[in-house]
C-alpha cells in the first residue's frame, strides 16, 4: 500500500467487496515509458456524493480519470512499494459491483460519462448538436437521433444551465458557457457515473459556483460524481469526499474534514496551511502561505 | 449515394436550414440537370431533348416511349464520347468528397483531404507502374495499394515529428505527395514516346477525357459500394467531434473505427484515382462548404458533400473541355483554380481563431 505520509489509510484492498454501491477501484496502475504515473492507486466514491480528486500537477489525476473511465487501460505495473512476490489480484474497477472493464464499450458509455478539460473542435457545431453527441451510445449507429434523443438532450441542457445556448454555436462561447455544454452532453448519456476533469479550470467564480451547484444537484439525483479538483477551497465547499493523490499513489482519502488537515496537506504542497472553519455553512476554509 | 434516409420531418436542430433533410433531394435534381446540360454542352451543339433520347433508348425505353433513336454520330458524341466522361466526374467528384470529409474528421483536421496527404500522388504512382508492367486489369488495385502505402508513410512521418498535429500531417502529406508526384514523372519519362508530358499532366493534375464505360463502372461501382458504406459510419464520425478520448468515451473503438475508414478511404481513392488521376481540392472544399449548410454532423453532410461533389467535378471538367476549346485543360488546373484560394482562406481563419 501506499507508504509515506498518510494520515487515514486507504482502504485495504481486499476488503472491498464487489458489492460496494458507487465506484470501487483497486489497486490501479498506470506508466508511460516504464515511469509509473499511478502506483496503486484504490478509490471508493460513494453514489449520492461528490467525490473530489485532489493533488498537485502531475500528481496522476487526470490520468486516473482516463483509466477508471476506461479511456487508457490500466497496466498492472510492478508497483515497487507493494508486495512484489505476492502476486496481487488483477487489478478491477466495478461500479454498483459490475465490473466496468468488463462491459462492452457502448453499455459502459451508458453507465459511465467522462467530461475532459478543453475539449475543442473547429467545427461549426451548434451546441444542441454537441448535447446530442452524448445519445450515441444509446442508439443503433445507424440511426438518427430519435425524439427521445431530442428529449433527452433538451433536459440535459437545462440541467447543466445550458437551455439558452442552444442554438449557438459551439465555437463562440465563452469558457464557461463551453464547460455547462460539455457537461450537458455528458448528461445526455444519462450516465449513473461521471467522471470530470477539473471542471472549474479557467472558469470566472461565479461559472465555478455554478458548475459545483450542477454536481451537487446530480449527487442529489442519485448520480455517483468523482472530479479532479485544483482549488481546494472549492473542493472544502462542495464535497463530501476527497482522495488526495501525490506521486502517483493516495496520500489521504476519506471525508473533507480528515483529509483538509494542515498535517497531511503541508507536505504534498509543500506550503504552509491553516485551516479555519466557515461561519455560515461551518466547512473548512483554507489559508496558504509559503513555509 | 444515398443511405437509408429516415425522418425526413426533421426539426432544424439548430442548423442553417430549416429543413435539412429537403437539401438531399434539390441535390439530387441539380446533379441529374447538371450531367444532362453538360452533356449539351461541347464543339457539337446536342439538344437536351436529344441527350434524353439517346439515354432513353440505351436504357431500352425508347420503343416504350415512342422516342425515335438518334443518328449514329449523334448517339456516339452522346453515348460513347460525352456520357461516359460525365458520368466519370461525377463519381469522381462524389467519391474525393466523401474522403474528403471522412479525413477530415477522422484527423480532426480542417485541412485533411486525399490529396493534400498524398494519397492522389500515392495511387497516381501504383497505376502508373502497373500500367509500364503492362497489367492494366490490376490498375484499381495498385492505386489501391499504392493510396495506403502513402498514407501509410505520411501517417508515420508525421507521428515520428513528434504529436501528430494537423500542421505536421500536412507537412509529411506534402512530402510524400511531391515525391510520389517525382516518380510519376520519372516513370513516365523513363518509358517516354512521344508526348509524355500530356500523361504525366493527366496522371498529375488529374483528367477524364479519356474515360470509357468501363471508367464509370470502375470509378461509379467504388462510389455506390464504398461511399455507401463510409456515408452510413456518421455516427462514429460525430463520436470524433471533440477528439478520440471522447470518441471512446461515447463508446467508439477508437483505434479500429479509424483505421477501417481510413482502409475505406484508400480503397475509395485509389479505385478513382485509377481513373481519373489525381485531382486537388475536391475533397478539401466540398465538405466544408456543406458544412455551411448542414453543420458539422455528419448523417446529412456525408451524402449532401458527395452529391454536391458530383455536380462541382461535372461542371470543372465541363470548364476544362471548352473554355479554351478546342484545346483540354486537366480538371485538376480548373479545381486547384477554385480551391486554392478557398485553402489559403482556411488556413487564413485557422490562424485568427
Amino acid at each position: 500500500m501506499s507508504a509515506g505520509y498518510s494520515s487515514v489509510r486507504t482502504p485495504p484492498t481486499a476488503q472491498i467487496a464487489s458489492t460496494h454501491h458507487g465506484l470501487a477501484a483497486e489497486r490501479v496502475s498506470w506508466d508511460i515509458d516504464g515511469r509509473l504515473i499511478l502506483d496503486d492507486v484504490s478509490v471508493l466514491a460513494p453514489p449520492g456524493a461528490v467525490t473530489g480528486l485532489l493533488g498537485p500537477n502531475g500528481s496522476g489525476k487526470s490520468t486516473l480519470l482516463r483509466v477508471l473511465a476506461g479511456v487508457q487501460q490500466a497496466g498492472q505495473a510492478a508497483s515497487p512499494s507493494g508486495p512484489a512476490a505476492q502476486p496481487a489480484p488483477g487489478p478491477a474497477t466495478t461500479f454498483d459491483g459490475a465490473d466496468l472493464r468488463a462491459l462492452p464499450r457502448r453499455e459502459r458509455a451508458r453507465v459511465l460519462a467522462l467530461v475532459e478539460q478543453d475539449a475543442g473542435t473547429d467545427l461549426p457545431l451548434s451546441v444542441l448538436d454537441a448535447v446530442l453527441l452524448g445519445r450515441i451510445p444509446h442508439r443503433s449507429l445507424l440511426a438518427g437521433d430519435s425524439d427521445a434523443d431530442r428529449a433527452a438532450a433538451r433536459t440535459a441542457l437545462v440541467a447543466a444551465g445550458a437551455q439558452e445556448l442552444a442554438d449557438r454555436e459551439v465555437g463562440t462561447l465563452s469558457g464557461g458557457e463551453r464547460q455547462r455544454v460539455h457537461m450537458a452532453r455528458a448528461l445526455a448519456q444519462q450516465p449513473r457515473l461521471i467522471l470530470l476533469d477539473e471542471p472549474t479550470n479557467h472558469l470566472d467564480i461565479a461559472a465555478q459556483l455554478h458548475a459545483m451547484r450542477v454536481l451537487r444537484d446530480l449527487a442529489a439525483d442519485g448520480v455517483t460524481v468523482v472530479a479532479a479538483l485544483h482549488d481546494l477551497n472549492l473542493a472544502a465547499s462542495t464535497c463530501d469526499h476527497l482522495v488526495l493523490l501525490d506521486g502517483g499513489q493516495v496520500v489521504a482519502a476519506g471525508p473533507v474534514g480528515e483529509v483538509l488537515v494542515p498535517a497531511v496537506l503541508e507536505p504534498v504542497y509543500g506550503v504552509r496551511v491553516d485551516v479555519l472553519t466557515h461561519p455560515r455553512t461551518g466547512r473548512p476554509v483554507l489559508s496558504f502561505e509559503r513555509s | 449515394m444515398k443511405p437509408a434516409i429516415r425522418g425526413s420531418t426533421l426539426p432544424s436542430c439548430g442548423s442553417s436550414l430549416s429543413r435539412p433533410w429537403l437539401a438531399l433531394p434539390v441535390a439530387a435534381l441539380v446533379l441529374v440537370v447538371s450531367v444532362g446540360v453538360a452533356v449539351t454542352i461541347g464543339p457539337a451543339d446536342l439538344a437536351l431533348s436529344e441527350v434524353g433520347r439517346s439515354v432513353a433508348t440505351h436504357l431500352g425505353f425508347g420503343g416504350a416511349l415512342g422516342l425515335e433513336p438518334l443518328s449514329a454520330l449523334r448517339d456516339g458524341m452522346v453515348w460513347q464520347l460525352r456520357m461516359p466522361r460525365i458520368l466519370t466526374a461525377a463519381a469522381v467528384g462524389a467519391g474525393l468528397a466523401v474522403c474528403g470529409a471522412v479525413m477530415q474528421s477522422l484527423t480532426r483536421n480542417p485541412l485533411a483531404d486525399p490529396y493534400l496527404l498524398g494519397l492522389s500522388s500515392g495511387a497516381s504512382l501504383g497505376a502508373v507502374l502497373v500500367l509500364l508492367a503492362g497489367v492494366p486489369l490490376l490498375l484499381p488495385v495498385a492505386a489501391f495499394v499504392g493510396a495506403v502505402g502513402a498514407l501509410a508513410l505520411a501517417l508515420s512521418l508525421a507521428g515520428a515529428l513528434g504529436t501528430i498535429t494537423p500542421t505536421r500531417t500536412v507537412l509529411a502529406g506534402l512530402a510524400i505527395s511531391q515525391l510520389c508526384a517525382a516518380a510519376v514523372s520519372f516513370v513516365i519519362f523513363w518509358s517516354a514516346k512521344g508526348d509524355a508530358f500530356r500523361e504525366v499532366l493527366s496522371w498529375l493534375m488529374g483528367s477524364v477525357a479519356s474515360a470509357t464505360w468501363t471508367s464509370v463502372a470502375i470509378a461509379g461501382g467504388a462510389v455506390l459500394v464504398l461511399g455507401t458504406l463510409l456515408a452510413l459510419t456518421g455516427s462514429v464520425l460525430d463520436a470524433f467531434t471533440f477528439g478520440d478520448t471522447a470518441a471512446a468515451a461515447l463508446g467508439v473503438p477508437v483505434n479500429r473505427a479509424r483505421w477501417i475508414l481510413l482502409i475505406g478511404v484508400a480503397l475509395l481513392t485509389g479505385a478513382l484515382v485509377s481513373q481519373s488521376g489525381s485531382i486537388g481540392f475536391v475533397g478539401l472544399i466540398l465538405p466544408h462548404a456543406v458544412r455551411l449548410f448542414t453543420g458539422a454532423r455528419h448523417r446529412l453532410l456525408l451524402p449532401l458533400s458527395a452529391l454536391a461533389g458530383a455536380s462541382f467535378l461535372v461542371w470543372a471538367d465541363t470548364l476544362a473541355r471548352t473554355v479554351f476549346e478546342p484545346r483540354e485543360l486537366p480538371v485538376g488546373i480548373v479545381t486547384a483554380a477554385i480551391g486554392a484560394p478557398v485553402f489559403a482562406f482556411l488556413l487564413w481563419r485557422g490562424n485568427h481563431r
